[in-house]
């Protein structure tokens, strides 16, 4: 489970979040919808620990993040939207360095790494630099690290972005066995599809506020718009485009 | 405009992010950080100032000397402009492997109508820049001064760059050029590898041979043969298709009112032909090179060695473990981090070959007080070399977690064990360092066991909190964004560290010395030695501040990697 109270980040003058309260049960998979700039992945970031809140509380599996840090992130498992990794270790290498973070080492680690390699299809790569990795490949390194300590609470910006439609596919189905099994997932997400196929709620934010959540049912209630799609939901949300300024810009 | 007419975007256009983007830093550093600038800036101008002085000097006295006078800093200017040839050499070759191959603007540009002489000629200025900002700033004091000690004139400005601007030309065609040749040749991840590798090892040969040959010799008297000898050799060019020849050449005959345009007419008329050879070789090979710099070659690790180092570090807790088999493999995996090591090994043997050439055990013997004096002054020497060794090695430890750092911060690592691995990472081989470095330069020095022990002790206490600086002020001051590790003590950052860990030495010198230096009086006069207990309380003194510098540096470092936001 995930709670944010009150949850807030300034940079200077500028509110980047702005006092968001949400509670995520277990064996939920919520989604998370803004456009770009509108501090999804600042929350991400504060609730994986990286950057401290201005104010407010993060509570990961009844665990205050702030009080308890270290247990709070031994139950999580961040996936971040640049797969950024050591460049001179190789992929077992890696995945073994993230198992002792998070102090998951056993006798069946060797077992686990070679089944979360065969999972994303990485096996022939395990003894390659991960400088040689293609930017997808890295993507499912990274979501093997953070699967690697069975984590209670996934939280995911943008995990489409980089995979191949087998790829994405997989997580998909994963994903949705992990919520089946009790696990949380909080995911960010620029496509829609993916967003209304996969989530059981979903929260759209702007200038670091929810403005809706619920689920797609709750949202059209809350919006008043009869069967509308997500999309339409979304542009009426947070401001679509004109058709005129379509026109300008492509030119007569 | 019809299309056929179309050149594509005018050169300035090409280039406008790159000034736009400097000026911008340039205004970001001044609005935000008021006190490193003016640091910077009195640092710069001290070092202008005694460049300057020290040029100005010596050219004073060849113009006191007379017939080879003139001979004599015509040979400086030449081999000072033969020095620069070869860094900038170098550097090109290195700079335009990242301009050519690596930019991020590189898939933009490529893929934009620009037309290929106009991206050729883009390149190569920022190349040039990029390469030879540094020499030029160089070159100011000593250019001022040839100008005012030969009175150069108000036109001696326009004339250095006359000579100056193809200069610094030529080495970047030439350079572009070999760039082109060996990414055709290897991909260009592992030539910047193997690039950065041959530069440090033509370094260090240069460094080594240089000291070896002990020029000292050279102002013995004893060393001439003839004068005649001598001035023939000054006479003669180094070699007469050097670039750094013609441009001393069109210098000197400025100064010393020599009416000869040949070598001004070599040096651009090379400088042209270079660019239009340049600009060939960029159509013939550019687009294939630049395909095959896209490639990633598989690279499989080689981990035997890690192996063992993994059965050795058993013990650890797991977290701590695998943080040192994690550095220990990056940093023998890239080479641009490992060769370093070759540096510092030319560092130590110049450094012992020093102490040795040191004249205490030729002719007239020095009293023991006078050597014991040597030995203690070594440790200053020693202090130093250990707080660079430390700026290399410990100082971009943080820095280099880098994009990696949302790993580290998310997972339940306890910090501390991150800065503990990072800290014995680094302190151990430094340890080991001090510890042979001091042993062996006393064993040369033929000191005192007092003496050596003394030395023994301050070393290791200082190298434990010289360590501890490093780490603290590379948290303190991170570059996240490069990803050369040998660029990370070269900033503003590792210039603090330096003057931090040089005053904690000097501290420590200036509690040991009055102690140490009665005791030596002592042995002079001929008194029995027995161990003073002033001796003791400054030891034990110096020890206290290193001791607290180093927990004081830790404490505060962990703080700060704690409230690091990315």
């Amino acid at each position: 489970m995930i709670t944010l109270t009150g949850l807030t980040k300034l940079y200077g003058k500028f509110k980047a979040v702005d006092g968001i309260e949400l509670t995520v049960p277990k064996g939920e998979l919520f989604g998370f919808l803004g456009p770009n700039g509108a501090g999804k992945t600042t929350t991400f970031r504060m609730i994986a620990g990286i950057i401290v809140p201005t104010a407010g509380r993060i509570e990961i599996g009844g665990v205050d993040l702030a009080r308890q840090p270290l247990v709070a992130k031994r139950r999580l498992g961040y996936i971040p939207d640049r797969p950024f990794v050591y460049d001179k270790i190789t992929g077992a290498e890696f995945l073994r360095f993230v198992a002792a973070l998070y102090n998951a080492e056993d006798a069946s680690l060797e077992r686990r790494i070679d089944e979360l390699l065969d999972v994303f299809e990485l096996t022939p790569w395990k003894h390659e630099l991960t400088e040689s990795y293609s930017h997808g490949m890295r993507q499912k390194l990274i979501i093997a690290g953070a699967l690697i300590h069975r984590p209670e609470v996934i939280v995911v910006d943008e995990p489409m972005v980089g995979l191949d439609p087998k790829g994405a596919r997989l997580l998909k189905d994963l994903f949705r066995r992990y919520v089946k099994r009790g696990g949380t997932i909080l995911m960010s997400t620029h496509t829609l599809e993916v967003a209304e196929s996969m989530c059981d709620r979903i929260a759209i934010m702007q200038s670091g506020r929810i403005l809706a959540s619920g689920t797609m049912d709750e949202l059209r209630l809350q919006t008043a718009s009869g069967d509308a799609s997500l999309e339409d939901l979304f542009l009426r949300l947070t401001g679509g485009f004109r058709e005129r300024q379509l026109d300008t810009i492509l030119g007569p | 405009m019809p299309w056929r007419q179309y050149r594509g975007p005018r050169l300035w256009i090409v280039l406008s992010p790159k000034w736009q983007s400097a000026r911008a830093r340039l205004h970001q550093q001044r609005a935000g950080a008021g006190p490193r600038f003016v640091l910077l800036s009195l640092l710069a101008l001290g070092f202008w100032s005694a460049v300057f002085g020290i040029v100005y000097r010596v050219l004073r006295y060849f113009r006191a000397v007379a017939e080879i006078g003139d001979l004599l800093a015509t040979k400086l200017l030449g081999l000072v402009l033969l020095a620069f040839s070869s860094i900038l050499l170098l550097s090109n070759v290195i700079t335009a492997l990242s301009s050519f191959f690596l930019a991020k603007d590189l898939d933009l540009l490529a893929a934009s109508p620009v037309h290929s002489i106009r991206f050729y000629l883009a390149k190569v200025t920022e190349t040039l820049l990029h390469s030879s900002w540094m020499v030029a700033l160089l070159a100011v004091p000593l250019f001022a001064a040839y100008g005012i000690v030969y009175h150069g004139g108000p036109l001696w400005p326009l004339a250095v760059l006359a000579a100056f601007i193809p200069f610094l030309l030529l080495p970047t065609v030439i350079g572009t050029a070999l760039t082109l040749l060996l990414v055709n040749i290897v991909p260009a991840r592992r030539a910047k590898e193997l690039l950065s590798l041959i530069a440090i090892g033509a370094i260090a040969s240069v460094v080594l041979v240089l000291r070896v040959a002990q020029p000292e010799q050279l102002v013995r008297p004893e060393g001439f043969r003839s004068l005649a000898d001598f001035i023939s050799m000054l006479q003669a060019p180094t070699n007469p298709w050097l670039p750094s020849e013609w441009a001393m050449r069109t210098l000197m005959n400025w100064l010393l009112r020599v009416a000869d345009p040949k070598p001004l007419v070599l040096l651009w008329g090379a400088s042209a032909i270079g660019l239009g050879v340049g600009s060939i070789l960029y159509r013939k090979l550019y687009r294939k090179a630049f395909s095959k710099a896209q490639e990633s070659a598989r690279v499989t690790a080689g981990g035997r060695w890690t192996t063992a180092l993994e059965a050795m570090l058993r013990w650890l807790p797991a977290d701590r473990r695998e943080f040192i088999l994690k550095d220990t493999r990056l940093f023998f995996r890239d080479p641009t981090q490992w060769s370093q090591l070759i540096l510092l090994a030319v560092l130590i043997v110049v450094y012992l070959f020093n102490i040795q050439a040191l004249p205490l055990f030729s002719g007239e013997r020095f009293p023991a007080s006078v050597l014991s004096l040597v030995v203690f002054l070594n440790l200053g020497l020693a202090g130093f070399v250990l707080a660079a060794v430390a700026a290399r090695f410990l100082f971009p430890s943080v820095s280099l977690e880098g994009r990696q750092m949302w790993l580290l911060r998310s997972s339940p690592l306890d910090l501390r064990a991150m800065l503990w691995s990072k800290y014995w990472i680094g302190t151990v081989p430094l340890l080991v360092l001090a510890v042979v470095m001091t042993t062996v330069t006393n064993l040369i020095l033929k000191a005192s066991p007092f003496m050596t022990a003394i030395s023994l002790v301050t070393m290791i206490v200082f190298t434990l909190a010289a360590s501890a600086l490093a780490l603290s002020f590379g948290a303190f001051y991170p570059r996240f964004d490069t990803e050369n590790a040998a660029q990370i003590p070269t900033s503003f950052g590792g210039l603090v560290y330096m003057m931090a860990s040089v005053t904690l030495l000097a501290l420590v010198i200036i509690l040991e010395a009055p102690a140490v230096a009665a005791q030596l009086w002592a042995e002079q006069r001929g008194d029995v030695v027995a161990w003073d207990p002033w001796v003791a309380v400054s030891l034990a003194g110096a020890s206290a501040l290193c001791i607290t510098a180093m927990l004081l540096s830790l404490r505060l470092a962990l703080g700060r990697v704690q409230r690091l936001e990315l």
